[in-house]
């Protein structure tokens, strides 16, 4: 049971690992990687349930019977485009705040926000 | 031509964003984009008076049938969100040009323009898509483009408060992927229709449960339901007068509609209303945010957070209305969302008005301005008044059918204390009125004249559209009861 | 020129509300904006006039407009009681445009376009809280109301006046949307229906208790009664000047709202079934409470605007007891009062402006010999304490005697005990003042004897009011006849 659905259980502590990263830490660059994490763990949750045990990738031949489900294979190529733009632009707007602020500490910005109003 | 309609409406803008870029100069793209959103506005009509006139439209996207096809599919919910969402645009689009050229440095027009087209694409991409894989990618389209667009606020809070909605939205919209990923587990389809007809033989399942939570988090985080609200307020107040006017009309009403088609159409009535305590759930939360949010936007200084507040207390009339799980509360909520889009554009618009001129929506900068912007602040009033659902504005008209779906319930309590809300858009809305009208301005600040007619006549058509639809209801009425209705085609 | 009756209740609505163009258009030239003032106000007046003639000759004047929600519509109708309300507004407004315009010029008040503009809107409000032909109409013209003369509170513009205007504002708009609004709701919920219909609308097989919590919500919620706890809006709402305290704070905003907790009680839930309600006793004793509590409070005031308003709270509070008596007697009698207090107490407040404007005396303690600077003003003030108290000659004599005879009928012992200590209590808080002002105490600075009247403008507006108190004792007759005629449910032609 535990062990079988092991691929279940990598995405489970990825997801947590990455949403951790995302709540608990201050620098900016990190809630990114945290993001990035949480993003992937849901990757593999995706092409982890496209394959089917002893199947092979879906090229029609001959001594292939069983193939692998490429739907969510493919699905998870426009999230992973998704994932990539928001890391980038995530990346971009900290390059953004750090010329503002001088900071990409949350704690700092916050209080620099703070001190203005 | 007309068979196509439902791609053409999300086809449309997705390629007119990138066309912007050749055209370059920001008057002729202003000009384009105005162009592309009044096409999608008319497309939106012609689906209306289609579904009307022949019922549901299935579009089978390049030939192939559902479910293996990506379908759109258009009934009268889908409709009228179309059409709010590319008319509020179409107006808001109006007078963009003007009030950009305030609050963003020239170079960046036209990429404005080209994300303004891509978050459009993106909403109406969700509205009309069959197929929940191509929600989770529209939601993408037009939140990223968001991202970006509130970067573009005037000072650096408006990055800070853009890379908080980043987060906050990449979460939500990735709860929302794995949901779709478990019922696909599930299922082994993406179409909604046909999810709809295989989860109730799955419906027990401990992941289909799993599945629903990870749906309902991540999409009241979108739509900014109290308590995930936080990263409402600051996205709405620092992004630039024009983003703000569009996304506080259109994008939680998006998330909304989410809610409503998934929990509706695609988990079903029996499921989403009787395995969860979700009526419960949803009506405390509804409520809190009524009160929470309302309290604290009386103690907002800066009018877009005030209104923003306010736009979360509205969200919890809505979320009060979906509770009640009856054919006329969801009427009402439906009715609120059009409602509320009129409400919202025609304040947040004026907010631009006066942040063109003023440059500052600070409530100490509006002593005295109703004698140098009568018109603008006239504007402001109404729409306050209507937010309040004072009789004649279509806030009243929401506020009337949400009293009698919670009355029909027997929930005496739950319409007395909506009734009380209400009051305290009073409060929020007089503190405003009174300085504009009442307090003369301070010594030495630069007297200001009227907002110029490119920003008036905007502002003033929402305003109408206030009242016009306050008093012939017939519209409104009509079509959140068919809606609704046909939401509840098969259920009791 | 000749109107169909029903083209004329359009335009009694319509015309305050067209005359706001005329006095936007104006505004340079305060002649010609107070002539387009007076003017429409008059033409207003032979409208209603008219109506009232067709209605006494038996026509039914029914006008429907357009439909907001399905089974809502807009839609006017002229019975008796709107018809006083009709009246006694319509001829106060052309006497307070008079009276306004000296008061105003004398004063040196600024925005006085604003003020006019105002004015008008809320009597247009006003023509449509009285004519309106279901609850749905009415609760749109009391919050136009409400809105309408916000910005008259609020004239002098001063923090006090802001205070005065949020106090105001927040009263009159939380109980109607709190409460005035859920008994509308509650109502349509209930019996379907908002018409005014003769009689009730709740048919027999009803839930009790709901209807008596709606009974409460509607007498709680209609705030313009100044019902107690909810009455603080009305002295704070003395702020504003003079005539706007004299026509809107004894006559239109606080007559609106007597007048709509009449017309509920009367065609929303009928006598019949307001008798055996169970709440309608706990109601009717808190409005007794209301008029004794204030007349106390009114004894305790220096302030002579002050003083007055809490006058007229307790005033109001007749009118309620005489819609909650569930007698037809009763209802005679409030109807009555709404008339002769509205005369009465626009006569007081005339004369305290005129105070105000020839001596720039507002509290009563400097009043003392006043009678020999302002010897017409005082005599007026008199014959209205007089018809506010209710001793002959005066008017209120006869509103006074039916709510009494009411609550006998009614067999209300705590009324009629209410009602003899709170006359005994207006004679001590009312009659001092003329009589201090004609008759100083001896130990009283005294006072230069020269005549020192108000402007003639806003004299005689006063002397039009007193003199009508005095006729409305001699002649009450067309009154009563309407009163009477409200819950003449065979309907036809009035006497």
């Amino acid at each position: 049971m535990i062990v079988g659905l092991y691929n279940y259980w990598i995405v489970v502590i990825l997801m947590m690992i990455g949403f951790y990263i995302v709540i608990a830490q201050g620098n900016l660059i990190k809630k990114i990687a945290g993001l990035i994490i949480f993003q992937t763990s849901v990757f593999i949750f995706y092409i982890s349930i496209g394959k089917v045990d002893g199947a092979t990738a879906p090229i029609l031949a001959d001594q292939f019977s069983q193939y692998s489900n490429p739907l969510p294979h493919v699905l998870i190529l426009t999230a992973i485009v998704v994932g990539i733009a928001t890391t980038a632009l995530g990346l971009a707007l900290i390059v953004r705040i750090k010329e503002a602020y001088g900071s990409i500490e949350e704690d700092e910005i916050q209080e620099k926000d703070n001190q203005e109003c | 031509m007309l068979a196509h309609l439902p791609v053409l409406q999300v086809i449309v803008p997705l390629l007119a964003a990138p066309s912007c870029l050749i055209i370059k100069r920001p008057v002729l793209v202003w000009m384009f984009t105005l162009m592309v959103s009044g096409a999608a506005f008319l497309i939106s009509i012609a689906l209306l008076q289609q579904v009307l006139a022949s019922g549901t439209i299935s579009y089978e996207m390049g030939g192939w049938a559902p479910p293996w096809g990506i379908e759109y599919r258009i009934d009268e919910l889908n409709a009228i969100l179309l059409l709010i969402i590319s008319a509020i645009s179409t107006v808001v689009l109006l007078a963009a040009q003007t009030s950009i050229t305030a609050e963003i440095s020239e170079d960046r027009h036209t990429i404005f323009y080209a994300l303004y087209l891509l978050s459009l694409a993106g909403m109406l991409g969700i509205v009309s898509t069959g197929d929940a894989f191509n929600v989770f990618v529209f939601l993408e389209i037009s939140s990223l483009s968001a991202y970006a667009m509130i970067a573009m606020g005037q000072g650096r809070r408006a990055l800070w408060a853009s890379y908080q909605y980043l987060i906050m939205g990449t979460i939500g919209a990735t709860f929302i992927l794995i949901s779709i990923g478990l019922m696909y587990q599930m299922t082994g389809t993406l179409n909604m229709a046909d999810l709809a007809d295989r989860l109730p033989q799955v419906a027990n399942t401990k992941t289909v449960l799993v599945a629903f939570a990870f749906f309902i988090v991540g999409v009241c985080l979108k739509l900014a339901l109290f308590p995930l609200h936080m990263w409402l307020p600051n996205a709405y107040s620092y992004a630039p007068s024009i983003v703000t006017a569009f996304f506080a009309a259109t994008s939680t009403k998006v998330a909304l509609y989410l809610l409503i088609r998934f929990t509706f159409s695609v988990f079903g009535y029996s499921f989403s209303f009787t395995t969860l305590p979700l009526q419960e759930l949803f009506l405390g939360l509804g409520l809190l945010g009524i009160f929470i949010a309302s309290a604290a936007a009386i103690y907002q200084t800066n009018l877009k957070h005030l209104f923003a507040y306010s736009s979360v207390a509205q969200i919890g009339y809505m979320i009060v209305g979906f509770s009640v799980g009856t054919s006329a509360g969801l009427m009402a909520t439906l009715l609120h969302v059009f409602n509320h889009a009129l409400i919202k554009g025609a304040l947040f618009l004026a907010l631009g008005a006066v942040m063109y001129r003023v440059n500052s929506v600070q409530l100490n900068d509006f002593k005295g301005l109703a004698r140098q912007m009568p018109l603008t602040m006239a504007a402001i009033v109404v729409g306050g008044l209507s937010l309040i659902g004072v009789p004649l504005t279509v806030g009243f008209v929401s506020k009337w059918y949400l009293v009698m779906a919670v009355l029909d319930n027997g929930w005496w309590p739950v319409a007395v204390l909506i009734l009380l809300g209400s009051l305290l858009a009073i409060v929020y809305v007089w503190k405003i009125v009174e300085v504009a009208y009442f307090i003369d301005p301070e010594p030495g600040t630069p007297q200001v004249s009227e907002a110029p007619m490119a920003l008036l006549v905007p502002v003033w058509l929402l305003v109408a559209g206030n009242i016009y639809f306050g008093i012939d209801t017939r519209l409104g009425v009509q079509m959140a009861q068919s809606a609704a209705q046909s939401l509840f085609g098969g259920s009791p | 020129m000749t109107f169909s009756l029903e083209t004329m209740l359009q335009l009694t609505i319509f015309l305050p509300l067209a005359a706001v163009f005329g006095i936007l258009a104006f505004r340079r030239n305060p002649n010609l904006r107070e002539a387009v003032s007076m003017i429409s106000s008059l033409v207003v007046l032979y409208f209603v006039v008219q109506l009232y003639t067709g209605l006494k000759d038996g026509e039914v004047i029914t006008v429907d407009w357009l439909q907001i929600l399905p089974g809502l519509q807009l839609s006017f109708t002229i019975e008796p009681l709107g018809m006083i309300f009709a009246l006694i507004a319509s001829f106060l407004w052309p006497v307070t445009t008079l009276y306004s315009i000296g008061y105003m010029r004398h004063h040196h008040e600024e925005n006085q376009t604003r003020f006019y503009l105002c004015f008008a809107i809320a009597i247009g409000c006003v023509m449509g809280i009285a004519f309106a032909g279901n609850l749905f109409t009415l609760f749109i013209f009391y919050e136009m109301l409400t809105l309408s003369t916000y910005p008259l509170v609020t004239h002098a513009g001063t923090e006090k006046a802001r205070q005065g205007g949020r106090v105001y504002l927040g009263i009159l708009l939380s109980t109607s949307i709190a409460f005035f609004l859920l008994a509308i709701l509650g109502t349509w919920f209930v019996a379907g229906t908002l018409d005014f219909t003769a009689g009730g609308v709740f048919g027999p097989d009803i839930n009790m208790t709901v209807v008596s919590i709606i009974l409460a919500l509607f007498i709680f919620g209609i705030g313009k009664a100044a019902i107690m706890p909810f009455h603080r809006w009305l002295p704070a709402a003395m702020v504003a000047p003079t005539p706007v305290s004299a026509l809107l704070h004894a006559v239109a905003v606080v007559k609106a709202g007597v007048f709509t907790v009449m017309k509920v009680c009367v065609y929303i839930f009928g006598i019949d079934l307001l008798d055996v309600l169970p709440s309608t006793q706990g109601l009717l004793y808190l409005a007794g409470a209301t008029v004794l509590l204030s007349s106390v409070v009114a004894m305790r005031q220096d302030n002579l605007k002050a003083r007055l308003a809490y006058s007229t709270v307790s005033q109001l509070g007749y009118i309620t007891i005489g819609a909650l008596l569930a007698s037809s007697i009763g209802v005679v009698g409030g109807s009555m009062q709404i008339a002769m207090h509205a005369f009465g107490k626009i006569t007081l407040f005339f004369c305290a402006g005129a105070i105000l404007v020839a001596t720039h005396k507002s509290n009563i303690s400097q009043m003392q010999g006043l009678g020999r600077q302002m010897p017409i003003t005082m005599a007026a003030f008199f014959i209205a304490s007089l018809s506010i108290i209710g001793v002959p000659p005066a008017g209120g004599t006869w509103s006074k005697w039916y709510l009494l005879m009411g609550s006998l009928d009614a067999q209300q012992w705590a009324i009629v005990a209410v009602l003899l200590i709170s006359s005994l209590l207006n004679i001590v808080y009312l009659l001092p003042i003329p009589f201090r002002a004609f008759f100083p105490k001896h130990d009283a600075a005294p006072v230069d004897n020269t005549l020192k009247e108000a402007p003639l403008a806003s004299l005689s507006a006063l002397c039009i009011t007193a003199v009508a108190c005095l006729v409305l004792f001699f002649y009450p007759q067309p009154l009563y006849d309407l009163a009477t005629a409200i819950l003449d449910t065979t309907g036809g032609a009035i006497p």
